[in-house]
């Protein structure tokens, strides 16, 4: 029972999916909107567990004392950051103690960690107290502090000059630079394809220095450089990426129609 | 001296006159131009029809462009379309196409609280304006309707998907049933799937572990369901064989399913007591900061084998770059068409587009899932002889044919 419940709404909803397709009416869309509302629903429980779970293996990390185990108390310190920032606001002229009070909320995160991670209970105890204390001190903080305050249930806490500057100039320029690599990767990727090792790969050298020239007026006969490389990309090459995109077009209404008929069962485990 | 006289009286002659020419008011022609002589033709058999195959809120305008667009006086600029609820107005400005346009879609809002509401069967009144490059001089047409729109039960324009769709279930209940009474089934061998065992082999013997990247799809991404497949046989040799298995996801749900997949894998390997539940664990949902946290995995760990199967994007390179520098066995397989190359030049073996959904049914070698494998190739046997008679009926103009196939939105 505990299986066939869920196979049987699969088949429900799969074969609602499937007729909603072809009938266009409003009362049908109504259908499927609130359906596709369900998936935000469940993602923000599941949100939840997946923070839980980031916890969790970061303080295993740093209990197991494993190599990059100190990343873990940048990770979580950084999460936490954030979601002060966010909450919070600046509402007098100056920051007044909001600093000390992200050091401190910082402080007792860190001790919570140390809490978990620890396995002496005199270490065990050193941490409780510790974490315990630096959380009154941000409380009191909080509460005598009128330079900023907190907005749990309003946007204006994303307004937090502190959030867009750890945002914009901290979180931006690294998602960036992730980004960037790709520019290396790509050279070292295309070294290794286009090596002449046989007769195929020397063709796909030759094919590959056609396109990339294609744009190149320098070269001689640059029009007819230009003519080749677009008919290697418009004619071989998207015949080619036709056939793979029919050929995924049917995977995937083959696997969608396993799934709706309860053939394919692996993703709910015990397959 | 004379000379220099005439030159400066000539100078003052020109000044004043300037001046006089700023002073003096215009001169007015005393024609009188007939203003009526400016006004464009209006447009004609206009005809207004509820838009069809949709959720209704939608009306279709068509016309017959005015005399002087393209011609005659040539001064139309474009199609001004107004609608009201009633004969008599107001009437209010629904959209403009340029002049030599025939046709004007009016799709509207259906929130009754949108300014672009547009009400379901409720009737409505059109009015064309020709306009002119003076937007005053317009000339506007009749009152046309009344029309209502309203939404249809069936999209007629998608009945050749229907048949296809129905054909291509026939064809997998059939073999799925040939299956069953133990016709024996050929599948090509896919290099790729062959492959994990011996890596998950590999991982034993060095004893590091195993790198299972689900990519950046939702649980909802077929392909990340068949990735699902494919991580609960791994996850079982996995436990058969007590190797390490990460799974850093990307997304929460995928972590719930995936930690659910792998427990059920260890649970049916006989080994309950081995599952992690860490070992499937959450990441991030910003797209570099997830590649950074895997990098840092693969150069931490150095895992002997990693596993791409799933929908990925840019990362896909990052991933595999980094795990070829690591020195690991890597497989992968995604239907992002464009990640694709990357993946075959940076991975060892490498499940191009369909064959990821292959994997699930070749790994299992269940009869049922052969089964619709062959379904598949039955139907891409159908497709390249539709598309050779579809050339053929192109070129000869058999477009009785090429109609059969268009699907209309």
């Amino acid at each position: 029972m505990r299986r066939q419940i869920p196979f049987g709404l699969v088949f429900i909803f799969g074969i609602f999916m499937v007729f909603q397709f072809f009938v266009p009416h409003e009362k049908s869309e109504w259908v499927y909107e609130f359906l596709l509302d369900w998936i935000i629903v469940i993602g923000i429980f599941a949100l939840a567990l997946g923070i839980w779970s980031l916890f969790k293996v970061s303080v295993e990390k740093i209990k197991q004392g494993k190599e990059g185990g100190n990343y873990s108390y940048i990770t979580l310190v950084g999460l936490y950051m954030m979601v002060a920032f966010g909450f919070t606001q600046q509402t007098g002229e100056g920051w007044g103690l909001y600093f000390l009070w992200i050091m401190l909320c910082s402080a007792c995160i860190v001790s919570l960690m140390r809490l978990r991670a620890s396995t002496d209970s005199g270490k065990k105890r050193m941490w409780a107290l510790a974490s315990v204390g630096f959380l009154v001190a941000a409380v009191l903080v909080a509460i005598f502090d009128d330079a900023w305050a907190f907005f749990l249930y309003t946007p204006e806490g994303l307004e937090n000059s502190m959030f867009e500057i750890f945002f914009d100039h901290i979180m931006m320029p690294i998602l960036a630079t992730m980004f960037s690599l790709l520019a290396f990767y790509i050279a070292s990727a295309a070294y290794r394809a286009f090596r002449a090792r046989n007769v195929l790969a020397s063709l796909l050298l030759l094919a590959a220095l056609l396109v990339m020239s294609r744009f190149n007026p320098v070269i001689p006969g640059a029009e007819y450089v230009a003519n080749a490389s677009n008919w290697l990309m418009n004619v071989p090459n998207l015949a080619a990426q036709r056939a793979i995109v029919i050929g995924i077009g049917l995977g995937i209404v083959g696997t969608a129609l396993k799934i709706i008929l309860g053939i394919e069962r692996g993703y709910m485990g015990r397959g | 001296m004379k000379h220099r006289f005439l030159i400066v009286g000539l100078l003052l002659l020109f000044g004043l006159s300037s001046v006089w020419a700023q002073t003096e008011p215009p001169v007015v022609d005393s024609m009188v131009v007939d203003s009526t002589e400016l006004f464009p033709a209006a447009v004609s058999d206009v005809q207004v029809v509820d838009k069809p195959n949709d959720h209704g809120h939608a009306v279709i305008v068509t016309w017959e462009t005015s005399a002087d667009d393209g011609g005659g006086k040539n001064n139309v600029l474009r199609y001004e379309i107004f609608y009201s609820t009633s004969f008599d107005g107001p009437f209010d400005s629904v959209g403009a196409v340029p002049a030599g346009t025939g046709e004007f879609r009016h799709i509207g809002s259906k929130e009754p609280l949108d300014s672009a509401f547009v009400p379901d069967y409720t009737d409505l009144f059109y009015q064309i304006d020709a306009v002119t490059a003076d937007p005053t001089i317009r000339t506007t047409s009749d009152v046309l309707g009344p029309v209502q729109c309203s939404g249809q039960w069936f999209n007629t324009g998608r009945i050749p998907v229907l048949v296809a769709v129905l054909i291509f279930g026939l064809l997998t209940a059939f073999f799925v049933l040939s299956a069953k009474r133990g016709k024996k089934l050929y599948v090509r061998p896919i290099g790729g799937i062959e492959a994990v065992d011996d890596a998950i082999g590999r991982a034993t013997e060095m004893g590091r572990p195993i790198l299972y990247v689900l990519g950046l799809g939702s649980a909802a991404d077929v392909a990340t369901i068949a990735s699902f497949t494919i991580l609960g046989r791994v996850a079982k040799r996995v436990a058969e064989y007590q190797t390490e298995l990460i799974v850093p996801t990307y997304d929460p749900i995928v972590m719930s399913v995936a930690q659910e997949v792998v427990k059920s894998s260890y649970f049916d390997a006989g080994r309950p007591e081995d599952f992690k539940e860490d070992c499937v664990h959450f990441v991030t949902q910003s797209q570099f900061a997830y590649v950074a946290a895997v990098n840092g995995i693969m150069l931490r760990e150095l895992p002997a084998t990693c596993v791409y199967m799933g929908k990925f994007f840019a990362e896909s390179l990052l991933l595999a770059e980094t795990g070829s520098l690591a020195g690991s066995i890597q497989i992968s397989g995604t239907d992002e068409i464009a990640q694709i190359p990357f993946f075959i030049v940076a991975c060892d073996y490498t499940l191009i587009g369909e064959e990821l959904y292959a994997a699930s049914a070749y790994l299992g070698r269940e009869p049922k899932l052969l089964g619709s494998l062959k379904a598949q190739d039955w139907a891409k046997a159908a497709f390249v002889a539709l598309a050779i008679v579809g050339l053929l009926a192109a070129n000869f103009e058999w477009f009785e044919f090429t109609t059969l196939f268009q699907v209309i939105d």
